[in-house]
Parts: C-alpha cells; sequence; structure tokens
C-alpha cells in the first residue's frame, strides 16, 4: 500500500514538475506582451533570437486588453516589453508610469513625429485608416468624401467596422481628438444606427468582398496582405483613401516600450532597438505584414501608397484616451 | 442513500478513543469538502464583491441600457429556440434508435453521439467556411442544435433503453392508441432525461464563445469577452458577467422547479423486459431520413470542411514543431486539471454518499452551480483575484488548472458518486477493524473500488479541458498556447488551412473519450 501511495504522489509531483517546465516561460528571455499581429511578431522574435540568442516568449492580446492588463498588474507585471498595433494603450501605460524611458540611440533611429516627446515609448510601425469598398457596387463619385459622412442616413445599413477591435477604438480615438467629445458621441451614434458589426477587420473586408456590405473602415494592409496570397476575401475589393486631413485619413502609430519593473532591461531596450532598426524595418519592407515602416530612412513596402502622400491628420499619439474612447462607445451601445 | 449506509453506526462508540478514530475519516473529508466546496464559490463571491465594491448607481448604469437588453434577447431568443428543437430532435432520433427496428439503428445510435467529439467552434468554424455570409439568429440556432443535441439524445436513449415495457402493454390493452401511450405513458417517464440534457444545453448556450463569434451573433459571453479585451477587467466586463450568473442560476432553478418528485422506479419483481421494437414499415425510408439528415449536417459538414483545407492546406500546414508543442501542452493541461479536479472531487462525493444530509446536500450543491458558471465568469474572476491579492499565483500553470477544476467539477462529482455508491461500506469497516488506520482504510477499499469512476470522470473532465478557449486564453501563463488557442489564432486571421490541423487533432483526441462516453451509457442501461 504504501508503495502505491508513495508511485501516486511521486507521479503528480513529476506531471507537476513537468507542467511548470513544459508551460512556463524561459526564466533568462524576455517576455512580450504581443498585440501586434503574430505573424510579424513572430517574425520579428524569431530573427532576434537567432541574431543575440535572447529568448522570447510571448503572450498573445489586444492593445488595451493589456495596456489595462498591466495597468492591474503594477510593478509585478511579468512582461518586459510590450507592442501594440495602436497608439491609446501606450498613452494608458505611460500615464500610468510604468515604462522605462527608451535608450536614446533607439529614439535616434525613429523620427520624432512617429514616437511620444517624452520618449517613454517609440513608434514601430505604422497603418492607414482606409475605406475599404466593393467596387463592383461603388464608383468613385458615391465614395464618402470624409469618415464623418458615414454617420449619415444615406449610409444606413451599408458598411461594416470592427468595433470591438483595438484599430476601430483608435480611430475614434482620434476622431475624438480632432473634433471633439459631442461630435463624437454624434457620430458614434450615426454608426450604431447605419453600421454592421464585424469581429476583426479582416472579417469586414470579407463580407464586402462578399457583397454583404458596400464598405468597411478598416486599415490599410488586410487589403494587401490577402492580395499577396490568394486574394480570395479581396478580388472586388478596392482602397480609398480619404486624405485632406481628414478624421478618416488617420495614421495610427503602433508602439513599444520597455515596462520599468522589467527583471530584463538590457535585453528588453536590446529587442526594441533591433526591431526599430534596419533589419526590423526592414521585416516589414519584405514580410507579410505590410504595415509601414517608420525608422528613419527606412523604405515601406513599394506596393504601399507611400506615408507622405496620405495627408494624415496631425495626431498627437500621447493624447488618444482610450479609457474614454471605451466608455462613449459602451454608451453608444457598440461594445 | 444507499441501504448500507443506515448500517454504520458512528454515535455507537464502546471507547472516546475508538469514537475519534471513527469520526477521524468523516471530519477529515468533511473538512476537505468544506474547503472545496468555499474555494467553488469564489467566482460567485467575486461577483457579489465587484457589484459591492462598484456602487449601485454605477452598477444599474451598466445593467440598465440597451446593449444590455441586446444581448438579453439574443441570449434567450437562443434558449428559447434551441432548447426545445434539441429536445425534440434527440427524443425522435433516440425513440427510432432505440425503439424502433430502424435499419442499423446501432450505427446511427453511434452517429448521433459522435457530433460530441466536435468542438463547438470547430462546428462553426465548418458552417462558416461553407457558406461565409452565415450570421445572426437563425445560424446560431441551427450550428447550436447540432452541436449540442447529444447532450440530451445520450441520456433519453439510456433511459429508453431501460424503461419497463409492461407500463406500456397495460397501458396499450386499456385502449389507447400507440400515439397515446407514447405521449402518456412513454414521454412522462424520459422528463428526467429530457430535463438534464435539456439543462445542460441550456448552460453550455450561455457559456460559448467561439461558435457564436465566427457567426457574429452577440451574447453574454462574447460581450464579456470583448469587454476584456479593451478594458481587461472593467467594471463593464464583471457587470455583464453578474447578469450572464443570474441567468444560469434561473435555468437552474427552472430545471429544478420542472423536475419536480414524481417516482420513476418501476415496482415489482424481476426484470424488466427488453421492450419490443415496433415496426416502422412503410414508414422506414422516411423515418432514415431524420438520422441521416442530423448526421450528415452534425458531421458531414464539419469533416469535410475540415478536410477540404487540409488539403488545400496541403503539408505546408502542418508545421509539425510548433503543432506538437501545442498538442503537448494541451496534453499536460488537459492531464492535469483532470487529476487535480477528481482529487479533490472525492472528498465531496464520498461524503455526499456515506454521510448524506442537509449539510453535504448544500455544499454539493455549491459544486454544481459554480460548474454551470461560464468559463468566461471564471477566468475574470481568478485574474482579478490573483491579479490584486495573489500576485504569486497570478500567470501560473496551478491557477489555469484550479480554473478547469472549478469549471469541470460537476463532471467529476457525478462519475465519482455513482462508483462510491457501489463499493461495499463494510469494506471499509472490515479494513478498519483489521488494524488499518480510517484514511488508509478509505483509500485501500472505497477509493480503490471507485476506480471506473474516476477514470471516467478523468476523461470527461479531460475532454473539457480539451476544448476549453475563453479561460485558457485569459489565464494561462506566458507562452502557452494549447490546440484551442492555436486554432482559435488561425481562424481568426482567416487562415482557415492553417488552422484545420488543430481541428483536426481536437477531433481525433475527443472521439475516444466520446466513445467511451457512448459505451458507459450502453452499459449503465445494462444492454
Amino acid at each position: 500500500m504504501k508503495s502505491t501511495h508513495f508511485a501516486l504522489t511521486s507521479a503528480a509531483l513529476l506531471l507537476a514538475l513537468y507542467a511548470s517546465s513544459a508551460l512556463a516561460q524561459d526564466a533568462k528571455g524576455i517576455v512580450i506582451y504581443n498585440a501586434q499581429h503574430e505573424s510579424l511578431t513572430n517574425e520579428w522574435a524569431e530573427a532576434f533570437t537567432k541574431e543575440t540568442g535572447i529568448k522570447v516568449t510571448i503572450r498573445k492580446g489586444s492593445d488595451t486588453e493589456f495596456g489595462n492588463q498591466i495597468v492591474a498588474e503594477g510593478k509585478l507585471s511579468p512582461a518586459d516589453v510590450f507592442l501594440t498595433e495602436n497608439s491609446p494603450a501606450m498613452a494608458l501605460v505611460d500615464n500610468a508610469g510604468l515604462f522605462a524611458p527608451v535608450d536614446a540611440d533607439t529614439l535616434a533611429q525613429v523620427p520624432e513625429e512617429f514616437r511620444p516627446a517624452n520618449g517613454h515609448w517609440t513608434g514601430i510601425a505604422a497603418r492607414s485608416t482606409v475605406f475599404a469598398y466593393d467596387k463592383t457596387k461603388l464608383t468613385a463619385d458615391k465614395l464618402p468624401k470624409s469618415l464623418l459622412d458615414l454617420a449619415g442616413p444615406s449610409w444606413k445599413g451599408r458598411w461594416a467596422a470592427s468595433p470591438s477591435g483595438a484599430d476601430f477604438q483608435a480611430i475614434v480615438g482620434a476622431l475624438l481628438e480632432l473634433k471633439g467629445e459631442a461630435a463624437t458621441v454624434e457620430w458614434l451614434k450615426g454608426m450604431k444606427a447605419n453600421f454592421t458589426a464585424y469581429r476583426g477587420n479582416s472579417t469586414a473586408m470579407k463580407a464586402v468582398n462578399a457583397g454583404e456590405v458596400d464598405g468597411a473602415v478598416i486599415y490599410h494592409y488586410y487589403y494587401y496582405g490577402d492580395q499577396a496570397k490568394t486574394g480570395e476575401n479581396s478580388k472586388n475589393v478596392s482602397l480609398h483613401l480619404f486624405k485632406n486631413q481628414d478624421p478618416g485619413a488617420f495614421v495610427s502609430i503602433s508602439g513599444g516600450g520597455v515596462l520599468a519593473s522589467s527583471k530584463h532591461p538590457k535585453e528588453a531596450q536590446a529587442f526594441l532597438k533591433w526591431i526599430t532598426g534596419k533589419t526590423g524595418q526592414g521585416i516589414l519592407r519584405t514580410g507579410t505584414s505590410f504595415e509601414y515602416a517608420v525608422g528613419t530612412g527606412d523604405e515601406s513596402n513599394p506596393e504601399l501608397t507611400p506615408l507622405k502622400d496620405l495627408q494624415a491628420p496631425k495626431v498627437e499619439a500621447s493624447k488618444l484616451d482610450s479609457k474614454k474612447v471605451s466608455e462613449l462607445m459602451t454608451a453608444a451601445g457598440l461594445l | 442513500m444507499t441501504p448500507s449506509s443506515a448500517e454504520y453506526h458512528p454515535s455507537r462508540p464502546s471507547t472516546p478513543a475508538a469514537a475519534w478514530s471513527r469520526l477521524l475519516p468523516t471530519s477529515w473529508i468533511a473538512v476537505a469538502a468544506v474547503l472545496v466546496s468555499l474555494f467553488a464559490l469564489l467566482p460567485l463571491g467575486f461577483i457579489i464583491w465587484v457589484a459591492i465594491q462598484t456602487g449601485w448607481t454605477s452598477v444599474a448604469q451598466l445593467v440598465f441600457r440597451p446593449r444590455v437588453g441586446e444581448l438579453l434577447v439574443n441570449t434567450l431568443s437562443l434558449v428559447i429556440l434551441v432548447v426545445p428543437i434539441t429536445a425534440l430532435l434527440s427524443v425522435a432520433l433516440a425513440w427510432l434508435t432505440e425503439r424502433s427496428d430502424l435499419p442499423g439503428a446501432r450505427f446511427w445510435s453511434g452517429l448521433s453521439v459522435a457530433p460530441l467529439a466536435v468542438p463547438a467552434f470547430v462546428h462553426s468554424y465548418a458552417w462558416i467556411t461553407l457558406f461565409p455570409s452565415m450570421h445572426g439568429l437563425f445560424a446560431g440556432v441551427l450550428i447550436s442544435v447540432i452541436a449540442y443535441f447529444p447532450f440530451i439524445y445520450l441520456p433519453v436513449a439510456a433511459t429508453l433503453r431501460r424503461l419497463d415495457p409492461a407500463l406500456e402493454d397495460a397501458a396499450a390493452s386499456l385502449g389507447n392508441t400507440p400515439w397515446r401511450v407514447f405521449l402518456r405513458v412513454v414521454l412522462p417517464q424520459l422528463k428526467l432525461a429530457v430535463l438534464g440534457g435539456a439543462l445542460l444545453v441550456g448552460l453550455h448556450l450561455l457559456a460559448e464563445y467561439g461558435l457564436y463569434v465566427f457567426i457574429r451573433f452577440d451574447t453574454f459571453t462574447t460581450a464579456i469577452v470583448d469587454q476584456f479585451q479593451s478594458t481587461f477587467n472593467g467594471p463593464a466586463a464583471n457587470m455583464l458577467a453578474g447578469v450572464l450568473v443570474v441567468c444560469c442560476l434561473v435555468l437552474l432553478a427552472l430545471e429544478a422547479m420542472l423536475r419536480g418528485g414524481e417516482r420513476y422506479a418501476r415496482v415489482g419483481s424481476g426484470a424488466a423486459r427488453t421492450a419490443v421494437r415496433t415496426s416502422l414499415g412503410r414508414a422506414t425510408v422516411p423515418c432514415l431520413a431524420l438520422p441521416l439528415i442530423t448526421a450528415s449536417l452534425a458531421l458531414g459538414v464539419p469533416f469535410l470542411t475540415v478536410g477540404r483545407w487540409l488539403v488545400a492546406g496541403g503539408a505546408g500546414v502542418w508545421n509539425l514543431d510548433v503543432i506538437s508543442l501545442a498538442l503537448w501542452q494541451t496534453l499536460v493541461l488537459a492531464l492535469g486539471g483532470a487529476l487535480l479536479t477528481v482529487a479533490i472531487a472525492i472528498p465531496m462525493a464520498w461524503l455526499s454518499i456515506r454521510r448524506p444530509g442537509p449539510l453535504p446536500r448544500l455544499l454539493e450543491s455549491c459544486n454544481y452551480i459554480v460548474g454551470s458558471l461560464p468559463g468566461v465568469v471564471i477566468a475574470l474572476a481568478l485574474v482579478t483575484v490573483t491579479v490584486r491579492v495573489a500576485m504569486p499565483l497570478y500567470q501560473t500553470v496551478a491557477t489555469i488548472l484550479a480554473a478547469y477544476a472549478l469549471m469541470f467539477l460537476p463532471r467529476a462529482l457525478v462519475s465519482l458518486r455513482a462508483s462510491i455508491a457501489q463499493a461495499p461500506v463494510e469494506l471499509e469497516q472490515a479494513a478498519g477493524s483489521l488494524g488499518r488506520s480510517p484514511l488508509r482504510a478509505l483509500w485501500s477499499t472505497t477509493v480503490r473500488l471507485s476506480a471506473p469512476g474516476a477514470a471516467a470522470g478523468i476523461a470527461l473532465v479531460g475532454l473539457g479541458i480539451t476544448n476549453e478557449l475563453t479561460a485558457t486564453q485569459m489565464l494561462a501563463p506566458n507562452g502557452t498556447r494549447t490546440l484551442a488557442m492555436a486554432f482559435w489564432a488561425m481562424s481568426n486571421e482567416l487562415d482557415y488551412a492553417a488552422a484545420a490541423p488543430y481541428a483536426l487533432i481536437m477531433v481525433v483526441m475527443s472521439l475516444p473519450l466520446t466513445w467511451l462516453l457512448y459505451v458507459q451509457s450502453r452499459r449503465m442501461a445494462g444492454r
């Protein structure tokens, strides 16, 4: 009997050991809270580890989920690096004072327009808002002149978006920053009446392609990514750029930062420097992400409309208020 | 409960020391059971605590708003439509496969259980890639019915197999038509099985996430995850969770109310005869259509689509390093979680069989109530509690296993109870009188005899964990990527081909467990 008991106990212990070794992160490497596209961060992490030998463990989530999570975790956060698709979540963590200043030579690699003045985090990539439309249904003269037009009655039931995603919430954040709260509340009301909710930008684009809606407010790279693969979800789709400093021409900056609580600050800073450097930004140009490169002198993929031609509105990335946005969207019944 | 439990008199000690040693296992086990039950109440306590912390005005603001109304309408319509349709379909299928001379009845009966091996979100994935514009309530009802009907089919078929045909004969001899016999004699006897299954279906409808995201049908669970993804553990998410908990409790109460207290056991000596199967005659061909259509919707569609994506993806989607890591992590979590859940269910199960009474019954119902809560609610509670007061446990294997234990305790309890009830208490007493210490006596008799029940419990819990998505995503340690998580990440990027291998592996892993369930339900009926 004793032996059975012993065997069982040791089996349980062994299992617990196995479990922790199988699931836990590498104690020596860095932990990234990654809200960026998994494929892009994986590409970055693999090349970085190959070059430096520093192990990288990735946790997948979304921008503001992680932003709020890091705030809730406070000084005990297991994360070393935080990567987002948009700026509001970076501002959230920065306002809580949880970022360590980014190394000067990293900041030197990124032009000022793509990072906050205080240097607590930096832009790592950028994406542009577009109106993806069904080119078999709409001609140039029937396209909306401004993002604001989409709240009008003529667009009722005709467009899509992914309101639960951080991407769209960043666009609303820009609208809030550019036009103020009253106009934003009004626009969200019109949106609720007019739009169809999809989960995820690629799903929204797919709906446009399938003729379920006339257009969708998404980011540019979903289209290019699909075209580069099979094009089966975008063959009827064309992109409309709002330009003219319209809120709909908003260029969103993806951010990267090192947590002040990081136990591996040197490795974490090295990672940030690496992805904003030549090799990291080069992956944006040659890889399948189709996001804009932001490093000084780094070209984006030649298929994209150049960043400078987008006529994006000037929005201070560090001022985008994710908390207010989710409150307004919750109040409008969009969340 | 069992006649034998009455023969054991702990209140008749010869000496105080003997009394103590006899009470010892009971008190130890009772303490363990109370601890487990208190732990099980954690998510409920959490919701109440958050509601108090948030304050009534904010709670009212977050709960009484149009969006919550929309979600309530969606969620309720789903329950109101799916549960009756599922019940009808299951009873019809069960009758055809158990009580009629349908050709290949055994085969169809297996096929009616098999959809359980396909995770609900894989069902949805299959349909959405076949008909990309499927969405809304209709799609929700269709996919829910085919994903969940085995939950009612299984107990109804088992009950039908066991019914004493003498009652039906008596009713027929009194001049009732076959239809009337079915409606007035057979159907009432199926009530418990239908209600139990319907409760399970209802709870799954409330808890499921992936299925409804694919078809863009918002329920409380999807809205809570949306809120979590934008605010982590913000008050809006917690309040939605509160409303969802109330929905679950209403379902539980409704089932308890409808169950009633009628007697269902047969009276009389001897064994019941095996019922004669009704001849379908010329109705055979139309009757065959029902299991055929059900099986092609519930099994044909997922297998065809997964197969199609596997072919389309070719060898490129089999990234063996990544897939085998996900498989390994899933196995570790499933096995670890299942062992833990069954282990902590033992005291409760033992107590409810050996010392039945009001307290054990109360403790046991705590476990069942928490088991009925959606994974997203339990995960939300554990995330908040660990991040605020138990940081060393945050994002650890221990926490995720604890979440699994909370979610799947009832599965373990049900399996254990049945087999502990079959272990004679006299063996425990004999072992004690031969000089074993009380706990050791328990271990060498009842615990070992209930091994088959424990094994079934481990299988059931393991099956649940393998296909769990929401709680795993919220709680798992950094770097964890289970099969379900990988499947979900791939299909979210519309990379349906890359998701297909994960779907296939989950189904293949679930098949033996589903088979076990099927065999067990037949054995319970004695045939």
